[in-house]
């Protein structure tokens, strides 16, 4: 049955909900209003929790889901339990954070239904015929790509980082409606445990500053940590400085590594690539330091310092603690 | 084991140009290639195959030419190959085009592992290796960065997911999708490069896997989404301020002053 709603499938992992969520409430939001839809969310979770942030960022309804195996990243579960609530409650929109896991689940969702699903969305607008306008990057961040599905539900992920968090309003309520769970059980996952968390999210910094094959060695980047304590950033690198075993994955910008859009960016010894740029090119300010005047880097640099890093780092590092 | 290697051919995304007047892709501008993702994706199967023996298949979707994508990957050690190759194929999005895929996997015999890359780099969708598991209903494992242990009965892989790192012991079948993490990818030697040419790549159309797969949900017809308008941002060049050899008092001073407006130093 078509219920005139817009779902939100909220990701909830390591006992928090994930602040994607917060931020497609509010594009949620607009594009509800102009629909003229209901604002909800599927939240699937280990144990009860409370729902109340939901609300307070503008959730009119909120279903609930819940079972211990939502305490690990089982798409085959979760699918076939988001997927019977799915096919009695048909919403319009469907949105999800474009996070890895929603990447990787929303595809089943939408093959099982038989619907359009429009990968890692960075805009979405309501049509002038009701329809769901879906915008995204696409060869290798190159073009913008404007896609309709004519299927039902519309679907789309969409990318962390791009719109602003709901505003906050702890007047607000709404319903919380629990559902069963229907699928209790996939025998082909015979095990599954964490790892290891992410250390940093280097996506939340303010200040980043990101070293690349201008450096000569691993040792060199206690510099560049040097230079982002004093802001309380965070350290980042270019993919070849990566390859190389001298910084952790997590801490690559770039195409196949994190995008981030910090107030300050700072690029030293970075040649420029397209693919770091698809990665950092949002950042509110660059600041590049190289010592080759044609690096790509200064084409897209606020401020463009063309000196050897290894004299101006810690010229700079003294000048900032200097007060 | 039985291994499928899903490939795809790209555009040299290094290369191939775009025209922000006209809104327009210059595919003429740029050879193909071998989606790198896919390249370690075959390398995986690969080194599966070295371990436990067995035989390593690849399958693309795709016009003539991307014969040439298959017999590179027999170069780099696939037993056979297959190309799904038919106009009616044309125009397909994510659900066609893994629909189309899920029906040849099925047409071919019962595959034990299916491995792709994470994405594509003209696509950059990352949804075609999830749908193929769904259409075949079987498990998939995405993001996979390492394959930790495998043996005939079951494999364990390390997935970067929820922000952190989860192992999951899977038993087959199973479709994964693969980070560059995983491996690097082998060159194939010149042996091999001339064996392949001789590759015999075994065309598939429509025809071929019709019991297997409803002609309404084949190409333009059968995808939900469409492209309605391409856009081609303008390069994004800031006007930034200068400073060569000469200007490095000036630039320190610039850089103090804006961090301290923007409330970034420490008091």
């Amino acid at each position: 049955m078509n219920n005139n709603e817009l779902l939100i499938l909220a990701e909830y992992s390591n006992n928090r909900i994930h602040p994607v969520v917060y931020e497609l409430l509010n594009k949620g939001q607009m594009l509800a209003d102009k629909a003229d839809l209901t604002l909800s969310v599927l939240l699937a979770v280990p144990e009860e929790i409370n729902t109340d942030e939901l609300f307070f960022h503008g959730a009119e309804k909120v279903y609930l889901m819940e079972d211990p195996k939502f305490a690990f990243p089982d798409e085959y579960f979760y699918k076939e339990n988001i997927l019977s609530f799915l096919q009695k409650n048909e919403p319009e929109i469907i949105l999800t954070g474009a996070t890895h896991f929603g990447r990787s689940l929303a595809p089943r969702l939408a093959a099982a239904l038989k619907t359009g699903l429009t990968a890692d969305c960075t805009e979405l607008d309501i049509d002038q015929d009701g329809s769901l306008l879906q915008i995204r990057p696409a060869f290798s961040e190159n073009i913008l790509a404007h896609i309709k599905s004519n299927t039902g539900p519309q679907m789309a992920t969409i990318r962390y980082q791009e719109f602003a968090a709901a505003k906050r309003d702890t007047e607000k309520s709404g319903e919380t409606i629990k559902i069963e769970t229907t699928y209790s059980n996939n025998p082909q996952l015979k095990a599954v445990e964490k790892l290891s968390a992410q250390k940093v999210n280097i996506a939340e910094a303010e200040v980043i500053v990101a070293g690349g094959s201008g450096l000569k060695n691993m040792k060199d980047f206690e510099m560049l940590q040097k230079l982002a304590d004093i802001f309380g950033g965070a350290v980042a690198a270019s993919r070849d400085v990566v390859d190389k075993g001298w910084m952790p994955k997590e801490h690559q910008v770039g195409y196949s590594g994190r995008r981030v859009k910090p107030k300050i960016y700072f690029a030293i010894g970075i040649s420029g690539a397209p693919q770091h740029l698809a990665g950092m090119k949002e950042a509110e300010t660059i600041i590049a330091v190289n010592n080759d005047p044609s690096a790509p880097i200064f084409n897209i640099a606020d401020y463009g310092i063309e000196a050897d890093l290894y004299d101006f780092i810690p010229e700079m590092i003294n000048k900032f603690k200097n007060k | 084991m039985r291994i499928l290697v899903l490939i795809k051919q790209v555009p040299e995304m290094e290369k191939v140009k775009f025209d922000s007047e006209k809104g327009r892709i210059d595919r003429k501008s740029a050879g193909v290639e071998v989606n790198p993702f896919d390249l370690n994706a075959l390398e995986t199967a690969v080194e599966i195959k070295e371990k436990l023996g067995g035989e390593v298949t690849v399958l693309s979707m795709g016009p003539e030419r991307a014969e040439s994508a298959l017999k590179e990957a027999v170069a780099r050690g696939a037993d056979h190959a297959y190309l799904l190759t038919d106009k009616k194929f044309a125009g397909a999005d994510t659900i066609s085009t893994s629909a189309v895929l899920a029906a040849a996997a099925e047409k071919l015999g019962s595959f034990d592992l299916i491995a792709a890359g994470e994405m594509s780099v003209d696509g950059d969708t990352a949804q075609v290796g999830p749908q193929a598991a769904e259409f075949l209903n079987i498990n998939h494992a995405a993001y996979v960065s390492e394959v930790i242990n495998v043996t005939e009965e079951k494999i364990r892989l390390k997935t970067s997911l929820w922000q952190g790192n989860y192992a999951k012991t899977l038993n087959y079948p199973l479709l994964i999708t693969v980070t560059k993490d995983i491996n690097t990818p082998r060159l194939p030697s010149f042996k091999d490069k001339m064996k392949a040419r001789k590759a015999e790549v075994k065309k598939l159309d429509y025809q071929a896997i019709k019991d297997n797969l409803k002609i309404k949900n084949v190409g333009f017809k059968g995808s939900p989404t469409w492209v309605e308008n391409i856009i081609v941002p303008e390069k994004i060049a800031r006007k930034g301020k200068q400073y060569n050899q000469d200007q490095k008092e000036n630039a320190l001073t610039d850089l103090k002053k804006l961090l301290q407006d923007k409330n970034l130093m420490e008091a």
